[in-house]
């Protein structure tokens, strides 16, 4: 087990503490060794329905019929559910928060904007039933050109893949997201040296071990109960109010076991759609994602471009950064504007730079829409901010470690977005990896501290 | 052919708490006749441990046992308000909500222990151990089982509190994007050394050390679990996963655990960690949160290293052997 | 395709059940007989989440068509503890070892390493890894996951009964 190192910050620690910092069996440890714990879909009702959706077969394209007269025809199947069942049709998270425009429909109308994007619900007495039934509707597609790559999107010229709106999300009116902080162009004009690089990620899964999912049950009180493994109980319940225009009080929702959640866990995808379908019915009804599913259509963490641009000095200050970033949000929005925000906040790194210039995109394109993953908006930004230091530290012949710590953040100081910084630990985390990996540093930087910044730095 | 070994470095940040504020979460705490004490939340527990470390927070602010204290979560119906499990925002919020609780359910217990020895409750303590008593006499006291039935049974009391925990919305200006979206900043610094196998452009990660500063460990065993399954999960994004191997084009997508590819049981690297512990002010008992930023800095560090190892650059995640191998077939000048 | 009965033992009881055909073994555990521990992750036999002891062998239930297996012995999770209050030494040695999080690869881990503990009760670490390499933990990393099968054989070798928590 790791060593708690307290002569660090050993003035700020307080007074000695009982149980907390002790350890202590987990609390669901014995149910988990013993099977019993309960996730959601150990629970299970007589009657209960199967929910399986028919999903696109293409990437984007208008809906010009949907037939499902061949489905049901399959024996056990009882009901398709299309967007003209769903009461209130848009699905946008963060409105709960204020966000806008509505731009995902619970079912689509007259388009598919993603392979695998839901289209309608067949609702059987068994799951292969549903998914036979699912395997013979019928959809009548008329492709539209489909964008995915964040810069094609992002041009003029390229048509917009929405109805409404651009192929980027409008922050108060800027195409992106701003974080301006000094002037970067004066900073590189005066620099010793100028470096730009370009990197990419590609989408990454959340891949819990237990697929996302929902059981619901009607009851005799008129309320649903809705068994899920959300990772946001009253997230889940009010935007499933909003969608199916019922009194909050009609809805229960009964969870908190998650089989691994990761953030892949935070959309509210099944939890409507099914309770439609038991209020439709008067069934108990339970959708749960296949693992092509989870891997395919559940929304991964985005892809993300972003290009840094620094100036910096010989002695090895470095005196601007500016960051051009691309979130691919995929086709529509779920969590992805308020993960750009957060993707801005975080440059330049934590690292103290008089001249930060960000423009932080949200970008829509034609795949599955992505939305928060463990290390939201920063785990990418990571990759790409170190690796760039890791090529300023060689380029200027500066040791890796003292090359962090003479630009490293301390309390006081003033962040890219204007928040001072406190409660830094940057500095003595470098000296400590430092120290146990082998590396001597000299006496400079072996007596930085984050509590104050010397005087006569760099 | 040979194995070439390399090193490199990465320090982070984490914004902990973050959401840009306006995500209150609350927490009852009642105590039954029989001296337990019910924390009745609507928080999920993902697998990172949020049932036993509100436990822990509770038993410290109330006083009393870890085994005294039973944590109900999620419905609902029982359970408070709550925003939900994500942003690192659950040790922080649920925490602080839990505090505030215990500590309104602590000062009726210490009243009602003080009508019951007849004493003034300023002269009580308790001893962690299921009794409070007057300070300096531990004879002179009264044990949580005798406490609790009369506090329901002769006085007529509750012993319960209510908590909720709110960071004001933060609005975010559009023009220089000033903006206060977090509550804390964690910490982290990893060493990673590799071995790049100069013929497939296999990496293999031989060692990672990593140095966290995550303000509170609020239970080192699980700490302990949230760092190697972290760093884990670093190397997995540094050179396996994605559901779009060739991005941006949509093709050959992994459907299951058979495609999509992650380090298995045999492909561990060592592990030497060790935590720095720089309270955050508003933090519960100091707690930044830590489930979130322990697979951040392994990834850099592992991109640091192969470029230590091999000389290629790789600017693209996942690093795959095809995109070593491409590096250093340009390297060596012969064709890709 | 009518409904036929299958007779299973199953952690050590005996018992006949009505399946549809095409119906796996987990399946049939989870939704004929209730039996809830074996979890499900993937149905591909990409996961092993599944895996319960099959006369023996450990195999992942969701790949196993349940019909032709009447008369087998199965062995599943629930089966595992050596009393309502008395855990196996894997059990209490993934407890103490921490080697849970979220608890949903927990079933088939266990059960593929009584399964490599039954024929080896000396494991390797390398055995160890060998045994659990067809079971994903997305949580853990699998470090403790494997110190605790190594730490529960020594327990088991040294026949001292489960440390109580
Ligand atoms: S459910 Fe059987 S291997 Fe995944
Ligand atoms: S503990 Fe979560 S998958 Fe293993």
């Amino acid at each position: 087990m790791e060593e708690i190192l307290t002569h660090f910050f050993a003035d700020e620690r307080g007074e000695p503490l009982k149980v907390v910092g002790t350890t202590v069996e987990r609390s669901d440890a014995r149910g988990h060794v013993t099977g019993r714990t309960q996730f959601y879909e150990d629970v299970s009702f007589p009657g209960m329905l199967h929910l399986k959706m028919v999903r696109s077969t293409r990437h984007h394209a208008l809906i010009k019929h949907i037939d499902a007269r061949d489905a049901l025809a399959v024996p056990g199947v009882v009901r398709v559910l299309t967007h003209k069942d769903v009461p209130h049709n848009w699905y946008t998270i963060l409105r709960l928060i204020g966000v806008e425009p509505n731009d995902e429909p619970v079912l689509p109308e007259d388009r598919v904007l993603f392979l695998g994007e839901q289209i309608c619900a067949v609702l059987a007495e068994t799951l292969a039933a549903a998914e036979e039934g699912a395997s013979k509707v019928v959809v009548e597609y008329e492709d539209l050109p489909a964008v995915f790559d964040v810069e094609e999107a992002v041009k003029p010229e390229t048509p917009a893949i929405k109805p409404h709106g651009k192929n980027y999300f409008v922050y108060e009116g800027h195409h992106c997201r701003r974080i301006r902080f000094g002037d970067v162009e004066e900073a590189f004009s005066t620099a010793d040296h100028v470096v730009e690089h370009r990197y990419q990620s590609a989408p990454i899964e959340h891949a819990p071990t237990e697929t996302t999912g929902c059981i619901v049950k009607p009851e005799g009180s008129g309320r649903f109960t809705v068994y899920s493994n959300t990772q946001a109980l009253f997230f889940t319940l009010d935007n499933m109010a909003l969608i199916l225009g019922l009194p909050f009080g009609k809805l229960r929702l009964v969870g908190g076991t998650v089989g691994g959640g990761f953030g892949g866990k935070v959309d509210v995808i099944v939890e409507p759609i099914a309770t439609l379908a038991a209020m439709l019915t008067g069934k108990p009804v339970k959708y749960a994602y296949s693992r092509h599913e989870e891997m395919q259509v559940s929304s991964p963490r985005a892809a993300e471009r972003i290009i840094i641009k620094d100036g910096v000095m010989a002695d090895g200050r470095i005196v601007a950064r500016k960051v051009t970033l691309y979130v691919d949000a995929g086709a529509y929005s779920r969590h992805s504007p308020y993960g750009t925000t957060k993707a801005a906040a975080h440059m330049p790194g934590p690292y103290a730079i008089p001249n930060v210039h960000v423009d932080a995109h949200c970008v829509y394109t034609n795949r599955t829409p992505s939305s928060a993953m463990r290390g939201f908006g920063v785990t990418i930004g990571d990759f790409d901010l170190e690796v760039q230091m890791d090529r300023l530290a060689r380029m200027l012949g500066i040791d890796p470690f003292e090359f962090r710590l003479i630009n490293a953040y301390r309390d006081g100081d003033m962040k890219a977005h204007r928040k001072i910084v406190e409660g830094a630990a940057l500095v003595e985390v470098v000296q400590e990896a430092a120290r146990i990996s082998g590396r001597t540093l000299p006496d400079r930087f072996t007596q930085m501290s984050s509590l104050t910044r010397e005087t006569a730095h760099g | 052919m040979a194995r070439l070994r390399g090193r490199g470095m990465a320090s982070v940040n984490y914004p902990t708490g973050m959401n840009l504020g306006g995500d209150p979460s609350q927490a009852l705490i009642h105590a039954t006749t029989t001296g337990s004490f019910v924390i009745s939340l609507s928080s999920v527990d993902l697998g990172q441990g949020l049932k036993t470390i509100m436990a822990q927070i509770a038993a410290e602010t109330l006083g009393v046992p870890y085994g005294n204290v039973m944590v109900d979560t999620a419905d609902t119906d029982t359970g408070p308000h709550c925003m939900g499990t994500f942003a690192s925002r659950a040790t922080h919020r649920v925490g602080n909500a839990v505090i505030m609780a215990a500590k309104e359910a602590r000062e009726v217990m210490m009243q009602v222990a003080a009508d019951e020895l007849e004493v003034d409750p300023d002269d009580l303590t308790s001893d962690g151990e299921g009794r409070i008593h007057v300070v300096g006499s531990p004879e002179k006291g009264i044990g949580l089982v005798e406490l609790a039935l009369a506090a329901h049974f002769k006085h007529g009391r509750t012993i319960s509190g209510r908590g909720i925990y709110m960071k004001p919305k933060s609005d975010v200006d559009p023009e220089t994007g000033r903006m206060d979206p977090d509550s804390a900043q964690a910490h982290a610094c990893t060493v990673a050394e590799v071995e790049v196998d100069d013929e497939t452009g296999e990496v293999f990660v031989l060692k990672l050390t990593n140095v966290y500063e995550i303000g509170r460990a609020m239970n080192p065993a699980m700490a302990h679990q949230q760092i190697v399954g972290g760093a884990w999960m670093g190397i997995s994004h540094a050179l396996y996963e994605t559901t779009e191997p060739y991005y941006p084009d949509r093709s050959h997508g992994p459907t299951d655990f058979a495609g999509y590819l992650m380090p298995g049981p045999g492909d561990l690297a060592e592990m030497r960690s060790a935590i720095i512990e720089r309270p955050a002010k508003n933090g519960p008992y100091g707690a930044k949160g830590i489930g979130e930023m322990t697979a951040n800095s392994p990834i850099p560090a592992i991109a640091n290293a192969i470029f230590d190892a091999c000389g290629v650059r790789v600017d693209e995640m996942p690093i795959t052997p095809e995109r070593v191998l491409r590096g250093l077939d340009a390297l060596r000048g012969t064709p890709a | 395709m009518r409904p036929s009965i299958v007779s299973l033992e199953v952690n050590g009881s005996h018992r006949d059940f009505l399946v549809q055909p095409g119906t796996t073994l987990l399946a049939a555990l989870r939704e004929a007989l209730g039996l809830t521990a074996t979890r499900k992750g993937c149905e591909t036999g990409s996961c092993g989440a599944c895996t319960v002891i099959l006369d023996g062998e450990p195999v992942m239930s969701c790949l196993c068509l349940v019909e032709p297996l009447d008369g087998a012995r199965v062995e599943t999770l629930e089966g595992v503890a050596t009393g309502p209050d008395e855990l196996h030494p894997l059990q209490q040695a993934f407890i103490d070892g921490f080697a849970t999080q979220c608890g949903f690869c927990t079933a088939g881990m266990i059960m593929a390493a009584k399964a490599l503990l039954a024929r080896n009760p000396s494991p390797c670490r390398e055995d160890v890894i060998v045994a659990i390499s067809g079971n994903v933990c997305r949580c853990t990393g699998y470090a403790a996951i494997i110190d605790a099968i190594l730490e529960a054989a020594a327990d088991l070798r040294a026949a001292r009964p489960s440390r109580a928590a």
